[in-house]
C-alpha cells in the first residue's frame, strides 16, 4: 500500500494523434495489453493442445475398441483387448466413498468454525485443517502403506466384517490394501478443500438473515439450518464438487493404497484400480502402440470428466454469486 | 456469542428442551468431527517425525543414495533436484500466470476473458497425472530424453492457473479509487496497472505464489515420466533428475528397511519445508491484514 | 519490485541448474552421463555395478531405474535411454518397432523366487500343479488338501491366500509365467505368457519391491519375485519340485544348476525355466541389457561398451552376494565378442 502515497513525479500528456493508433490512448497499453492477452491465450492454446494431443494418440484405441472401450470391463495386455470400465468404476466408487466419509466431516467443521466456535479458536483449528491439504499425496502414500493400510486389515476390517459382514460390501479377505483403504485416503486429502471453500462460502452468507432467526428465538443449530443453510447449498455443492475433482485426479496416494487390480467387485476390502493409478503404473511402460493408445484414452476420459466437473461447477457458483446479488444488495 | 440467542418462550416448555438437546446434540458433533479430522494431520506429522527424524543427520543432505543393502548415504542430489525443478518452474510458470491474471482482471470483461477464465479453472482440475502424459509427449519424446527441463515445465503447467487466478481475484480488490487516481495524474493505463495496482496486490499475490509452490513442491505424478529419477547429481537441463517426492515414492514400495527409513526421513524434510512455506504465506496475510 | 523478485528468481536458478554445454560426442564437460531403464529384477546388482563402476570411473556416471521390462524396451524403442534392460527377449513385434538393431547382452542369472507369508509355518513346499491352480484361483485356503498332500506333517493354517503379482509390464512377470505355460497347459489357455498378464485372482502390485512389499506385509499373501529381493526383505520361500521330482529353494547354486548344458544361440536369449537338469531350480532365466548396436554419440558408446565389458568380468564377483548366479566362463567369452562389436557411427565403439 505504500506505493500509493508516492506517486510518481512525471506526469506526461498524451499526445493527440495517439488515439489513432488503436483503442488504447497509449501505445504502451496496446503492447502491454497485447502481451498480456498473448499469455492469457497460452492458457487456451495448452488446455487445446492437451486435449489434441491426447485425442491424437488415442486414435487407434478409439478404432479399434469404439464405444466399447468404455462398457468393456477386460484389460488384457496379452490378448490385446482393452476395456476401461473397472477403471471408470474403481475411480467413481473410491471417489464417491471418500465423499461420503469426507463430506458430513468437513460440512460439521466448516458449521463449527464458521458458527459455533469460539472466536479465538477459529483461526488455529482452521488453519490445522488447512495444513491437512498442504500434506503432499506421496507422503499421504508412504503413511498409507506403514500406518493405514496395517491398521485396516487388523482392526477397521475385521470389526466391519463381524458387524456388517452380511452385506457383500464389507466380505472377503481383509488386505488392507482395496478400495476401502483407498476410499479412506481420498477422504482425508479433500476434506481441508471441501471444509475450507464450504466456510467461506457460509461466511458470505449475509449477517441479516442470522440476525432475523436470532430475532425469532432460534438456536444456534436452528440459525444455521434455517437461516444459513438454505442460503449456501448452492455454494456448499460447489465445495463438493471441488472436493469430488480433486478425488477424482489423485494419483499417488492412491495407488499406493487400492491394490491396483482391474476388476470390478461388490466388497469394499478388494483391490481395484483408478485411471490415474493406471496412467501412473502402466504409461512409462507398454511396449505395445495399442496399449499406449489404450492408455491415452483413458486419460482423456479423464480430463473428459474434468471439463464435465468444472462446467457443472461453474454453474452452480453462478448461481450462488446471483443469488447473491439479489440478497445481499 | 453463542448466548446471544434470546429465548422467547419459557424455559420450562418441554419442546424448548428439546430444542436445546438438539442444539446441544448438533454443536457436540460438530466439535467431534473437527476433532476427528485432526486425527489424520496428527498422525502423519506423529509418524513422520518419531520415523523420520532418525534419518535425518549430516549425511542424509550430502551424500548420494548407496546401492541395495548398503546401509548408510543421503538423498543430497533429491534435495539439491527438487530445489531446481521448483525454481525453474517458477520462472517458466509465474510471469505468464502473472500477465494471464492481469489481463483477465484490467481488461478482461469480454467472451474472451470468459473462455480464458474458464479455461484456468478447468486447467487447475486437471489431474496432474495427465500433464504428466502431455508433458512427456510435448518434451521427453521430442528431445529424446527425460529431463530436468521437462519435469519443470510440467510443474510449472500445474502452476500457472493457481498463479493466474490469484491475481485476478486480488487486483481486483484494489479499490477502484486508486486506479482512477493514478489515470487522474495522467499515467499510461499500463503503468496504472503495473506500478499501483499490481503493487497494492503484490503481497497478497506472493501468498497465493508461495502456496502454489508448496503444492508443486510435493508433487510427484507428473514427475514420473518427464524429470526421471537420477541416482547421481544431475549434470545439465537437459538430463534426468532426481527429486525428493519421486524419491519418497521409489522407496516407499521397496522391500528394503533402509530405504523405508529413508523414505521416512525423506517425506519429514519435505514436509517441514512445505510447511514453512505455508505458515509464512499465512503470515504475510496477517501481516498485510494488520498493516490496514 | 516485480521485475526485481522475478530476477532474483531467475538469477538464483541459473545458478543452481548451471550452464553447461553438451558436447556432440555426448558427454557434458567431460562426463559421460549414461541413462539406462528396465528390469526391476536385477536393480540390486545393477545399482551395485553403476556405484561401484563411478567409484572407479568418477567421469561416467551411469544412472539406472527399475522401472520395469517392458518400461525398458519402450524407452529405448523411444530412444528416451541409452540401454534398456529385460528378463525376457523382445518379442517380434517389438524387435520390429526397432528403428535399427538392437542386441540382448546377457548381463546375469537369476531365479524367480515364491515367497509366501505364513508366520507359523517355516517351510512350505509346491508342486507346479498347485502353484498354478493357486494362480488360477482354483486353490483359495492354506489348508486345501493339495497343498497338504505335498506337506506331510505340517500342520497348515485355514487362512485364505492372498495371490500377489506385478501390476507393471514385467519380466519377472514373463518369466514365472513362462514356467506356468510350460507346466501348466490350463494356465497357458486361460492365461498365457507375456510381461503383463490378465490375472484371474489376486493384488497387483508395482514392481519387485512392491510384491515384497505387499508380501511383506499381507498375511497369508503369496508372490513371485526375483530371489535377491526375497533375501534382502527377508520372506519366506517356496521349495518347487522340479522336473527331476526334487523339491530345490531357489539359490545360486541351484540357479547355475539350471543354466548348465543350455548353450545361448546366435541371438544370445534362451529360456532356462523348467530345466530338466539334476539340482535345477525350475523358475530361473538370464537377464539381459539392451543395447543399440549402433550408438550415435562416440563418447556415450565408448563408455557404454566398456562398461559392459567390465561387468562381464570384474562386475561378475558381486553377483552372488546379492544372490545372483555368475554369468558361465562359455557364455561370458561369447557375450564379450559381441560387445567387441558394438558400434558408433559406424566405427567401432571402444578405442
Amino acid at each position: 500500500m505504500s506505493s500509493v502515497s508516492n506517486p510518481p513525479s512525471i506526469v506526461r500528456r498524451t499526445p493527440r494523434w495517439l488515439p489513432l493508433l488503436g483503442r488504447s490512448a497509449n501505445p504502451g497499453d496496446a503492447v502491454f495489453r497485447s502481451v498480456s492477452r498473448l499469455f492469457a491465450l497460452l492458457i487456451l492454446v495448452l488446455v487445446l493442445a492437451m486435449a489434441a494431443q491426447m485425442a491424437f494418440a488415442a486414435e487407434e484405441s478409439f478404432k479399434e475398441f469404439g464405444w466399447g472401450f468404455i462398457t468393456s470391463q477386460k484389460w488384457d495386455p496379452v490378448g490385446q483387448r482393452y476395456g476401461a470400465l473397472p477403471f471408470i468404476f474403481g475411480t467413481v466408487v473410491s471417489s464417491l466413498l471418500a465423499l461420503l466419509l469426507a463430506v458430513p466431516v468437513a460440512l460439521g467443521i466448516a458449521i463449527y468454525l464458521s458458527e459455533l466456535a469460539p472466536l479465538w479458536l477459529r483461526k488455529p483449528i482452521g488453519f490445522l485443517v488447512e495444513l491437512l491439504a498442504a500434506v503432499p499425496s506421496v507422503v499421504y502414500g508412504l503413511w498409507g502403506v506403514f500406518v493405514l493400510a496395517p491398521l485396516m486389515a487388523t482392526t477397521v476390517e475385521p470389526a466391519l466384517r463381524s458387524t456388517l459382514g452380511f452385506l457383500p460390501l464389507f466380505s472377503g479377505p481383509n488386505q488392507g490394501f482395496g478400495m476401502l483403504s483407498g476410499g479412506v485416503i481420498l477422504a482425508i486429502m479433500i476434506l481441508p478443500t471441501i471444509s475450507s471453500v464450504s466456510r467461506e462460502v457460509l461466511q458470505a452468507v449475509p449477517a441479516n438473515l442470522r440476525e432475523g432467526a436470532i430475532a425469532l428465538g432460534a438456536t444456534r443449530w436452528e440459525v444455521v439450518r434455517v437461516g444459513v443453510l438454505p442460503y449456501a447449498r448452492p455454494g456448499l455443492v460447489g465445495a463438493v464438487i471441488l472436493g469430488l475433482g480433486r478425488a477424482l485426479g489423485e494419483t499417488m496416494a492412491i495407488t499406493m493404497l487400492i491394490g491396483n487390480r482391474p476388476e470390478i467387485s461388490a466388497s469394499l476390502f478388494a483391490p481395484s484400480y483408478t485411471m490415474a493409478s493406471v496412467l501412473a503404473n502402466e504409461f512409462a511402460e507398454a511396449s505395445q502402440d495399442l496399449h499406449l493408445a489404450a492408455l491415452a484414452e483413458i486419460s482423456l476420459l479423464l480430463f473428459a470428466v474434468t471439463l464435465l466437473l468444472n462446467i457443472v461447477a461453474r454453474l452452480l457458483v453462478w448461481q450462488v454469486s446471483r443469488g447473491e446479488a439479489k440478497g445481499a444488495r | 456469542m453463542s448466548t446471544r440467542a434470546a429465548p422467547l418462550l419459557e424455559a420450562s416448555d418441554s419442546s424448548y428442551k428439546l430444542r436445546k438437546a438438539k442444539d446441544r446434540l448438533i454443536r457436540g458433533l460438530c466439535v467431534a468431527f473437527t476433532l476427528l479430522a485432526l486425527v489424520p494431520l496428527f498422525s502423519v506429522l506423529y509418524y513422520l517425525t518419531a520415523r523420520g527424524i532418525g534419518g535425518v543427520n549430516l549425511a542424509f543432505f550430502t551424500e548420494l543414495p548407496r546401492p541395495v543393502g548398503e546401509t548408510g548415504g543421503g538423498m543430497a542430489n533429491s534435495i539439491v533436484g527438487s530445489a531446481q525443478l521448483v525454481g525453474l518452474a517458477c520462472l517458466f510458470g509465474i510471469p505468464p500466470g502473472l500477465l494471464a491474471g492481469i489481463y483477465l482482471a484490467e481488461s478482461g470483461k469480454g467472451g474472451l476473458a470468459k473462455v480464458i477464465r474458464f479455461t484456468a479453472d478447468v486447467l487447475a482440475g486437471v489431474p496432474s497425472i495427465t500433464v504428466g502424459v502431455f508433458v512427456y509427449s510435448l518434451l521427453v519424446l521430442t528431445l529424446g530424453r527425460f529431463s530436468m527441463l521437462a519435469g519443470a515445465v510440467a510443474l510449472a503447467v500445474l502452476m500457472v492457473p493457481t498463479v493466474t487466478r490469484t491475481t485476478e481475484e486480488l487486483m481486483r480488490l484494489v479499490p477502484e479509487q486508486l486506479r482512477e487516481a493514478g489515470l487522474g495524474l495522467g499515467l499510461p493505463r499500463w503503468r496504472v496497472t503495473l506500478k499501483i495496482t499490481l503493487r497494492t496486490a503484490l503481497p497478497g499475490i506472493a501468498t497465493g505464489i508461495m502456496l502454489a509452490v508448496a503444492r508443486v513442491a510435493g508433487e510427484t505424478a507428473p514427475l514420473l515420466f518427464t524429470a526421471f529419477s537420477n541416482r547421481f547429481w544431475n549434470d545439465g537441463i537437459d538430463q534426468p533428475v532426481s527429486s525428493l517426492p519421486v524419491q519418497i515414492y521409489t522407496y516407499a514400495v521397496s522391500p528394503f528397511e533402509d530405504w523405508h527409513q529413508q523414505a521416512w526421513a525423506a517425506a519429514f524434510v519435505l514436509v517441514v519445508f512445505i510447511l514453512i512455506l505455508n505458515i509464512t504465506a499465512r503470515l504475510l496475510v496477517r501481516h498485510r491484514v494488520k498493516g490496514r | 519490485m516485480c521485475a526485481r523478485a522475478l530476477f532474483w528468481i531467475a538469477a538464483l536458478v541459473v545458478s543452481l541448474v548451471g550452464c553447461r554445454g553438451v558436447d556432440p560426442d555426448g558427454s557434458v564437460g567431460g562426463v559421460v552421463n549414461l541413462n539406462g531403464a528396465g528390469a526391476t529384477f536385477p536393480f540390486p546388482l545393477y545399482s551395485k555395478w553403476t556405484f561401484e563402476y563411478y567409484r572407479q570411473h568418477p567421469t561416467v556416471k551411469i544412472n539406472y531405474q527399475s522401472i520395469g521390462s517392458g518400461g525398458g524396451i519402450r524407452q529405448l524403442l523411444a530412444e528416451t535411454v541409452d540401454f534398456g534392460a529385460t528378463d525376457a527377449p523382445m518379442t517380434a513385434d517389438e524387435r520390429r518397432k526397432a528403428p535399427r538393431t538392437i542386441h540382448h547382452i546377457p548381463a546375469t542369472l537369476g531365479a524367480v523366487a515364491v515367497a509366501y507369508n505364513l508366520p507359523s509355518v517355516p517351510t512350505l513346499r509346491l508342486s507346479s500343479e498347485t502353484l498354478s491352480a493357486i494362480y488360477l484361483g482354483e486353490i483359495t485356503s492354506w489348508n486345501d488338501p493339495r497343498i497338504a498332500e505335498v506337506n506331510p506333517g505340517i500342520a497348515l493354517p485355514e487362512q485364505g491366500i492372498t495371490v500377489v503379482y506385478r501390476s507393471d509390464g514385467s519380466g519377472t512377470t514373463a518369466v514365472f509365467s513362462d514356467y506356468l505355460a510350460k507346466v501348466s497347459p490350463r494356465w497357458k489357455e486361460q492365461v498365457g505368457a507375456g510381461k503383463s498378464l490378465r490375472w484371474p485372482k489376486g493384488l497387483g502390485a508395482k514392481g519387485n519391491e512392491g510384491v515384497s512389499g505387499q508380501v511383506k506385509t499381507t498375511a497369508g499373501a503369496i508372490g513371485y519375485l526375483e530371489l535377491a529381493y526375497v533375501h534382502t526383505a527377508k520372506l519366506q520361500v517356496v521349495a518347487l519340485k522340479n522336473r527331476s521330482g526334487e523339491f530345490i529353494t531357489p539359490s545360486v547354486k541351484a540357479v547355475t544348476a539350471a543354466a548348465s548344458g543350455v548353450k545361448l544361440p546366435e541371438s544370445l536369449t534362451t529360456s532356462i525355466t523348467d530345466s530338466a537338469s539334476p539340482g535345477a531350480y525350475p523358475i530361473a532365466s538370464y537377464s539381459y541389457l539392451l543395447v543399440y548396436e549402433d550408438h550415435p554419440k562416440s563418447a556415450k558408446a565408448a563408455a557404454l561398451a566398456s562398461f559392459l565389458l567390465w561387468s562381464l568380468r570384474d562386475g561378475q564377483r558381486f553377483a552372488e552376494k546379492l544372490h545372483y548366479a555368475p554369468l558361465p566362463e562359455e557364455v561370458v567369452t561369447q557375450v564379450e565378442a559381441r560387445v567387441k562389436q558394438l558400434t558408433t557411427g559406424g566405427k567401432p565403439a571402444l578405442p
